[in-house]
């Protein structure tokens, strides 16, 4: 049997709250809508998060931690998504603690996905605990999640060296939550001042959308609609997949263009 | 709003936050603990006041960055701002 090029992908941040477990959700659908077969593991053990996300909490059987221990087998764990039958969601166990898995246990298991999946993405928890070493010790590349923010870019900077440290060479950024108003009244850093100050390469900006806290009630990730964030989702799963795609001008006075043109000089 | 803002441009918060940034980054990169800066700073007052009498408590040290000469861009660099009290020479035990 051939093994199909699959690829690892952890998306992590150090802090809370800036969107990690909300990418996850629409990176990995928007890969699985682009015919993709896609596993999303949520590794936040004690927090499961990701199958309410994507709407899948009232069909979860066994979790992470019943694979690694043996308790089931991973395809008796895995949940196929209600719209998508390629995406498939590995729950993190919300009474056990993060001591549950060993970075090894989570290396076996993803090596043994990865003869059936196109793509693994990983939710890591926040933090640089247990839990983040689980996440990255079984990666081959990452995304980090970042807002533009003071707090949320230190936490990025400080993911970005221990990225470095366990060799994880491939990395790119997604902006979280920017919103152009502020950014046009200078009250916010723009995309080029983050990406200048972590020095990385920027895979995705999506923009500041109530139209997620929308989706999030409704349990359906919205990449792929009528929306400006639903369309951003999509270029970061194309750009993923290694294809070059515009960014989006979320400002309409063509400032992202610019910005686009820059980034594509530097690449 | 102060009148005077009216006629001085102020720096918008979003530069202020770059630059406080970048300042933090680069003590973090460094990965300097309050520790060992406390140390530095410690050893620094022993050494200079062998030469003159210095204000111990208004000194003080931090990690930022500087231009190179080299043509590697900036890099990090200790600054020390020790204020001297007395330039006189202190005897020579």
């Amino acid at each position: 049997m051939g093994i199909i090029m699959s690829e690892v992908i952890v998306i992590t941040s150090g802090k809370g709250g800036v969107g990690k477990t909300t990418t996850t959700a629409n990176v990995g659908t928007g890969l699985a809508q682009l015919n993709k077969k896609v596993v999303l593991i949520d590794t936040d053990i004690g927090l499961r998060n990701l199958d309410v996300v994507l709407g899948l909490e009232n069909r979860i059987v066994y979790n992470l931690v019943d694979v690694v221990e043996g308790t089931c087998r991973y395809k008796q764990a895995l949940i196929k998504d209600k719209k998508y039958p390629n995406l498939f969601l590995l729950p993190s166990a919300q009474t056990r603690d993060k001591s549950s898995v060993t970075p090894e246990q989570m290396k076996k298991l993803v090596d043994e996905l990865r003869e059936e999946f196109d793509y693994i993405l990983l939710d890591c928890p926040a933090g640089i605990e247990q839990g983040f070493q689980n996440a990255i010790a079984a990666a081959d590349r990452a995304i980090v999640v970042t807002t533009p923010e003071v707090s949320a870019i230190r936490d990025a900077d400080r993911i970005i060296g221990l990225l470095e440290a366990n060799n994880i060479k491939k990395y790119n950024l997604v902006v979280n939550r920017i919103r152009m108003d502020m950014v046009k009244r200078g009250d916010m850093m723009n995309i080029e001042d983050v990406v200048e100050i972590l020095s990385i390469d920027l895979i995705g900006v999506v923009p500041d959308d109530e139209n997620i806290v929308i989706s999030t009630n409704h349990g359906e990730p919205l990449v792929g609609s009528d929306t400006l964030s639903g369309k951003a989702y999509v270029n970061i799963c194309k750009r993923i997949m290694g294809e070059e795609v515009e960014y989006l001008d979320l400002s309409n006075d063509g400032f992202f263009k610019k910005i686009a043109k820059f980034f594509k000089k530097n690449n | 709003m102060k009148i005077t803002d009216l006629f001085f441009k102020k720096k918008s918060s979003g530069d202020v936050a770059k630059d406080r940034l970048k300042l933090l980054l680069v003590s973090d990169r460094a990965n300097c603990s309050p520790e060992i800066m406390e140390m530095i700073k410690n050893d620094i007052i022993q050494v200079i006041s062998k030469y003159m009498e210095i204000d111990a408590e208004g000194l003080d040290i931090q990690i930022t960055q500087t231009e190179s000469d080299g043509n590697n861009g900036t890099v990090p660099a200790l600054f020390a701002n020790i204020p001297i009290k007395d330039l006189g020479h202190k005897s020579n035990n």
